[in-house]
């Protein structure tokens, strides 16, 4: 035992608990000066207001941590919508920018610098109320392929009406797995016979026979309901039926994945432009097509570089998306920390559990991200 | 565990408040708010981001409305003169903590004194300045002519964390009306939404619809609906646990409406020294020791009525002469008609 060693890092310790518990005693002391009582009792009352948009069944009679659920489902549902959207635009723009063609190498750089250096909340400002400006009231949308109504009131589209869904589930999750089987087996029958294996069209075909079973023998059966159009009043109008997706996620969807997008085409600018050139070469003189080179020699070695720096980005996309406070999408931010605290107000609890959660979130992601780091890291062996 | 949780919540917890909490001795004979108020020389006083007739600034800064002059008629009192006030802009959502965290004073924001509110944040409603309900505006050429015109589906626009959300459904459910409610932060927001045609209807206080028709493109096209679905008094908060302010804040309020009431106008408030009424002497200043009573000076009425003006003044320089609201309704004196009601100062 080296005391030298201890005595600063347990200094340290003291200090820590001591500040930490001066801060909460004077916490609780003011708090009970002002009479304002703690707990977490709140979360099972009835929560007594409504919200437009939830993923799950909810009304102003169910609980406040039921409300909880509904606007960290919305959150949830805008970062993944963001995420694939932005991972999208930005591999397809940064790879743009490394083109040989001018025009498309510039239309991608003009992009990148537009809207990466123009504030979020801006940008979402700007597509809510563009979007509100330019689309149709609903009695003068025009039906896109007939069934599709993109309108003020929200995007319209039709809904599956199912029958039986949890076989088609199963059907679903039993594909997945039997794929998984199909690629260990490629593996070990190209490793053990150097026999290649068409995995990618094996995976499609399960893909589409399974679910296309349940239908036949599961007793699956899905009809399609189509938004039709409802009078409200004399001049007001929306649509009934079909599923509807308000303005507020379409204009927050875009702008999170338009402004992220830009970060990450630069990612992945960085990450192709920082394997060396003597690497494709080497490869191309060993006799892989230009296919294999991408597939096998510039891209691990590409990811490497394009997944650190991309992980912050939706990391960034996910606890950006609670501005959508701002234009009235009911995420975690609006739904709990806005209304619920506003109604509640219990402003403490209230904010530390918005913030747990979304600490768990980025947490989450963070450690998906690593493991995938990890496995396309170097093996040093 | 649950103790630990609780713990460890108060520890986040202050990271948040850490610059806003002082300790504070209970004890303090005279009230705190008070000295503080005097130590700095100006009342911090919380209004709203932006609602014509109630609190509003124009765009030289200087804030106008019937809220902005209860915070104007204390600084009269306290300070002796009303125009040392610093205002603070707060949304619906910031303002109660912004009260309970020391960064304000009063709270004169078209605030509804509700139960839950007033007993179990830390707040106190001093009185109610405005009597206001919840009503609908809807465009004209809609057809829709009454709260029973609405169909299922039907979408409103209204801002978050107020009464008028939790009133809304209440409304909705007894009709049986499934709508959508469209909630936003900021009330320039709300207007912006239902002018570009997001909403059917727009839902907030009476006042706060014909303060806010005003800021749509074409205000004569919509109209604001015969039905009031809900009971909201207005009125400035202040902080649980200093009485002393509170009576202040209180009477400062109430020597507004009581000035009305005896004729006692920002012109003649000087000369009514001399009235034969003793109600009226004792409003002014001339008779009693009221004052002391509050710890201030016997002449603070008096500011409040010279400087301010009375309540009916107050309300026909803001609401009245600005084309909002010119019928006061419920918001005029019990003897006339009214429902302005307040204990007598003796």
């Amino acid at each position: 035992m080296n005391f030298k060693k201890i005595l600063p890092q347990l200094l340290t310790l003291v200090v820590v608990i001591l500040v930490l518990g001066f801060f909460s005693y004077n916490a609780q002391v003011n708090m009970e000066n002002r009479g304002i009582t703690f707990g977490y009792g709140f979360l099972t009352q009835e929560s007594s207001f409504d919200v437009q948009f939830s993923l799950i069944e909810y009304d102003g009679s169910h609980s406040y941590f039921r409300a909880y659920l509904v606007g960290l489902l919305n959150t949830i549902l805008v970062s993944v919508i963001g995420i694939v959207f932005a991972t999208i635009i930005g591999v397809v723009v940064g790879i743009a920018r490394l083109s040989s063609n001018y025009l498309i190498e510039r239309t991608a750089a003009i992009y990148v610098e537009f809207f990466r250096n123009i504030p979020l909340l801006l940008q979402i400002f700007f597509w809510y109320f563009a979007a509100l400006r330019a689309l149709p009231l609903p009695e003068k949308a025009e039906p896109m392929f007939g069934v599709f109504f993109l309108t003020i009131k929200g995007f319209f589209v039709p809904a599956f009406v199912w029958n039986n869904l949890d076989i088609f589930i199963y059907s679903v999750i039993a594909a997945i797995i039997s794929i998984v089987f199909v690629k260990l087996y490629a593996k070990k029958k190209q490793e053990n016979q150097g026999i290649q294996t068409p995995v990618l069209s094996i995976s499609i075909g399960l893909l589409i026979i399974l679910p296309l079973l349940s239908f036949f023998l599961g007793g699956v059966d899905a009809s399609v309901e189509i938004p039709v159009i409802e009078q409200l009043s004399k001049t007001s109008f929306t649509f009934k039926g079909g599923l509807k997706l308000p303005p507020e996620l379409i204009s927050l969807a875009l702008a999170l994945s338009l402004y992220t997008a830009t970060f990450i085409a630069e990612c992945v600018r960085a990450g192709v432009q920082g394997v060396s050139k003597g690497q494709k070469e080497a490869a191309a003189s060993i006799g892989l097509t230009p296919n294999q080179v991408l597939k096998l020699v510039v891209m691990p070695q590409a990811l490497r570089i394009i997944i650190p720096p991309t992980t912050n980005q939706y990391l960034n996309l996910t606890k950006n998306s609670s501005l959508a406070a701002a234009i009235a999408y009911p995420d975690l931010v609006l739904v709990f920390a806005g209304t619920a605290l506003m109604q509640t107000g219990r402003a403490i609890e209230i904010v530390s559990i918005t913030m747990l959660t979304y600490l768990t979130l980025s947490i989450t992601i963070s450690i998906f991200m690593n493991w995938y780091n990890k496995k396309i890291a170097i093996k040093e062996k | 565990m649950f103790k630990l949780v609780k713990r460890l919540t108060s520890v986040v917890a202050m990271f948040a408040v850490l610059f806003t909490f002082t300790t504070e001795t209970m004890a303090a004979k005279k009230s705190k708010t008070l000295k503080n108020t005097q130590k700095k020389g100006f009342v911090r006083c919380g209004v709203s981001q932006g609602l014509p007739g109630f609190s509003n600034a124009d765009a030289a800064g200087n804030w106008t409305g019937v809220d902005v002059d209860v915070c104007r008629a204390v600084a009269a009192a306290v300070l002796g003169d009303a125009s040392k006030v610093k205002f603070t802009p707060l949304s619906a959502k910031e303002r109660f903590t912004a009260l309970t965290s020391n960064e304000i004073d009063i709270l004169s924001r078209n605030t509804t004194w509700t139960l839950s509110r007033d007993a179990d944040i830390g707040l106190t409603f001093v009185g109610v300045n405005f009597y206001d309900g919840q009503g609908f505006m809807v465009r004209k050429n809609s057809g829709i002519s009454s709260v029973n015109d609405f169909k299922a589906g039907v979408s409103a626009c209204t801002n978050l964390g107020t009464t008028t959300e939790l009133n809304m459904r209440d409304f909705f459910n007894s009709k049986g009306i499934k709508y959508e409610p469209v909630t936003f932060e900021k009330a320039d927001e709300v207007v912006a939404a239902y002018d570009a045609g997001r909403c059917d209807t727009y839902t907030t206080d009476k006042s706060g619809l014909a303060a806010q028709r005003i800021k749509l493109s074409n205000p004569d096209d919509h109209m604001v609906l015969p039905e009031t679905i809900s009971k909201e008094p207005l009125g400035p908060v202040v902080r649980q646990g200093d009485s002393v302010w509170e009576d202040i804040v209180r009477w400062s309020l109430n020597t507004m409406i009581e000035a009305e009431e005896y004729g006692v106008t920002s012109a003649n408030a000087d000369m009514m020294k001399t009235s034969e009424n003793p109600a009226v002497k004792r409003l002014v200043g001339a008779e009693g020791e009221l004052g002391a009573a509050l710890g201030l000076d016997n002449e603070w009425s008096l500011r409040i009525i010279k400087q301010v003006g009375n309540y009916g003044e107050s309300y026909k320089r803001n609401i009245a002469d600005t084309g909002i609201l010119p019928d006061r309704g419920p918001n005029q004196l019990w003897t006339k008609g009214g429902i302005l009601y307040v204990p007598p100062a003796r």
